[in-house]
């Protein structure tokens, strides 16, 4: 190995795990990936780890953490992904995205239970052209977040890998617990299918439905419960 | 439309349900012309395949007319096509290296989750099975969407009757698959366990493909006469006992390939086959793999294991130390019938292959639940059902 590809490896591998830990005030120390066998650390990302309900939060944050290898060029994954408003054709959760201002702000509306929603909005922290975006909740958000997506080559003829990771931190009390439930429709899961559809989007143009009709589809039963409850609400 | 529904286990009804529309750019929707009920769909029907769900329209074997299309399809109304039973996307990783029954984009995201969980990787769409490969609806109806219909449906020309061209959907190119796995080599002897359609169109395509010898292993005798027909030798697992007939006949080698056309739900009556009944009833995910135990066990040191039967669970006393100790190769999966089908078309076509002489019964679809009971419990002759919308 030469002696670049190493400290490129040594980066690689504190990105990771300060990706595991993006949220700033969360600082994840070396100590949070040491394994009971001993003091060296292995190459696995951060959120990775084993231990108690799987170990996946850090601090007071959860983490979750997925990626996904698609048969498209980085630039034109990169290119769908900053153009926030083609969030919500793939991530389920996500009403819409909306973007605020000039500088990257943008406001995220999350379906909540009972038919509500929340908003969050989100400020761009660190932006590479065709590789990295990441963002974060601006003070005094309901949901105390943030997320990164990374774009890589995969080797040889097979695209990109997409990698996301997000944490989020909700607040106490009865809208803490409304979000918290709403997480609770477990992130990872939810991440998991999102990764999915974007995938489906990307190679094949369209997001795969076994249903019969259009009205069975689950988006469509999903906007239509929704849809219920505010007008019940 | 009317079409065949799932209710419990040895309950299928048809039924009337919602009419399929276009929903996906690439869909199109077929009008079914022609179904059969797969050894396949008997799993289903037995209820030893996890999420299947009441309701559900099954069916997998089908062929029939375009009448519909959506903007991203490259079918026309009117065309002739036969389906396959994979849906397969055509542009993943595995589609473009024509691993098309792994595709990762068929199978919807949320259905994903129970077969990454099992299989560490999730299994693909396939129509009319179960709602881990997604709860497409099947072909045992009169309407069926498509997905990807400009990636998997064939056209067939219309001298060919539907007979001759419906199991281009899933067993005929299966059997072949089955025999490609078995990599077989001029003067090799190949034994084949199960006598069903897979199992005699693998000794078919064994055949084509050279082998010396085919022999057959069941103990139903019409079934075992097909396959004498097709010029295999016999075994009756009844009669005879197997592994030493196996030796003999193959002049104390073994024999150099071996197929496993029976699956999860293997006949038999040895002690450890018996446990497996019973903890296949019990529900513990346990599949019968007595035949494969067997064939494990007959293949000679270096020979070659190709198992195109299915299997869903996990399975217990495998003969691990032969797989071992003698260096077999297994090769396995559902069928990449995308791959298959335009050069199995020729060879039906020119004369090669007639796959005809399996249907033994033809129902009109309404009959459909008889044909089950029927294909279940009269296996020796009952031998394969088309089902006429």
């Amino acid at each position: 190995m030469k002696d670049d590809d190493r400290s490129r490896g040594a980066a690689g591998l504190a990105g990771l795990v300060a990706a595991g830990a993006i949220v700033a005030g969360v600082a994840l120390a070396a100590s949070s990936r040491k394994r009971g066998g001993g003091d060296v650390p292995d190459d696995a990302p951060g959120f990775t780890a084993r231990g108690w309900m799987g170990g996946r939060s850090f601090g007071k944050y959860d983490v979750v953490g997925r990626s996904v290898t698609i048969g498209r060029p980085r630039e034109e994954l990169y290119a769908f992904w900053r153009d926030f408003g083609n969030l919500s054709q793939f991530m389920e959760n996500v009403e819409k995205v909306q973007p605020v201002g000039e500088d990257g702000h943008c406001v995220w509306t999350f379906r909540a239970p009972a038919g509500r929603t929340v908003d969050v909005e989100t400020r761009i922290v660190s932006e590479e052209e065709g590789r990295l975006i990441a963002w974060r909740s601006v003070d005094g958000s309901d949901i105390d977040t943030e997320g990164r997506v990374t774009f890589d080559d995969a080797p040889g003829e097979r695209g990109t890998r997409v990698s996301v990771r997000v944490a989020y931190k909700p607040p106490a009390g009865e809208l803490g617990r409304l979000i918290a439930k709403m997480f609770a429709r477990e992130p990872e899961v939810q991440g998991r299918h999102d990764l999915r559809r974007f995938k489906m989007l990307m190679e094949t143009g369209e997001i795969a439905t076994s249903a019969r009709r259009k009205d069975q589809t689950r988006a469509a039963k999903q906007a239509e419960k929704h849809q219920t409850k505010e007008e019940a609400a | 439309m009317r079409a065949l529904t799932f209710q419990g286990t040895h309950d299928v009804r048809v039924d009337t349900v919602d009419d399929p529309e276009i929903i996906n750019p690439r869909d199109a929707i077929i009008r079914v012309t022609s179904t059969a009920i797969c050894g396949s769909d008997l799993h289903l029907y037995d209820g030893v395949i996890p999420g299947v769900m009441p309701g559900d329209v099954l069916g997998h074997e089908f062929m029939g007319e375009v009448v519909e299309t959506g903007p991203g399809s490259t079918l026309k109304k009117g065309q002739r096509v036969v389906v396959p039973f994979t849906i397969s996307c055509g542009g993943c990783f595995h589609c473009k290296i024509q691993q098309y029954s792994a595709c990762d984009n068929s199978n919807p995201a949320e259905k994903q989750d129970a077969s990454e969980m099992m299989y560490g990787h999730a299994s693909s769409g396939l129509f009319g099975y179960s709602h881990m490969t997604g709860g497409y609806s099947g072909g045992q109806a009169e309407y069926v969407r498509v997905p990807f219909s400009d990636v998997g449906p064939i056209m067939v020309p219309d001298h060919l009757t539907d007979e001759q061209v419906l199991f281009l959907s899933d067993i005929l190119p299966t059997g072949w698959m089955a025999a490609e796995n078995a990599e077989i080599e001029p003067d090799d002897t190949v034994a084949v366990w199960g006598c069903g359609p897979v199992g005699l169109f693998a000794i078919q395509s064994a055949l084509v493909m050279g082998a010396a010898r085919v022999i057959a292993i069941d103990h139903y005798p019409h079934r075992l006469e097909l396959a004498r027909q097709l010029g295999a030798e016999v075994i009756n697992f009844r009669e005879s006992n197997v592994a030493e007939a196996l030796m003999e006949m193959s002049g104390g080698i073994g024999v150099d390939a071996v197929i496993d056309a029976v699956g999860m739900e293997s006949h038999g009556f040895a002690i450890e086959n018996m446990l497996d009944v019973v903890k296949q009833k019990v529900g513990i995910g346990a599949d019968r793999s007595h035949a494969l135990r067997q064939a494990l066990l007959a293949v000679r040191k270096g020979g070659r294991v190709s198992i195109p039967g299915v299997y869903g669970g996990l399975t217990d006393k495998f003969p691990l130390g032969a797989l071992m100790e003698k260096g077999l190769q297994i090769r396995t999966g559902q069928t990449h019938v995308q791959r298959y089908m335009k050069d199995l078309l020729e060879k039906i076509e020119d004369g090669t292959l007639d796959t005809t002489f399996l249907i033994s019964h033809r129902l009109p679809l309404e009959l459909a639940a008889d044909g089950y009971r029927n294909f279940k419990e009269q296996q020796d002759t009952w031998t394969k059902v088309v089902l006429k919308p």
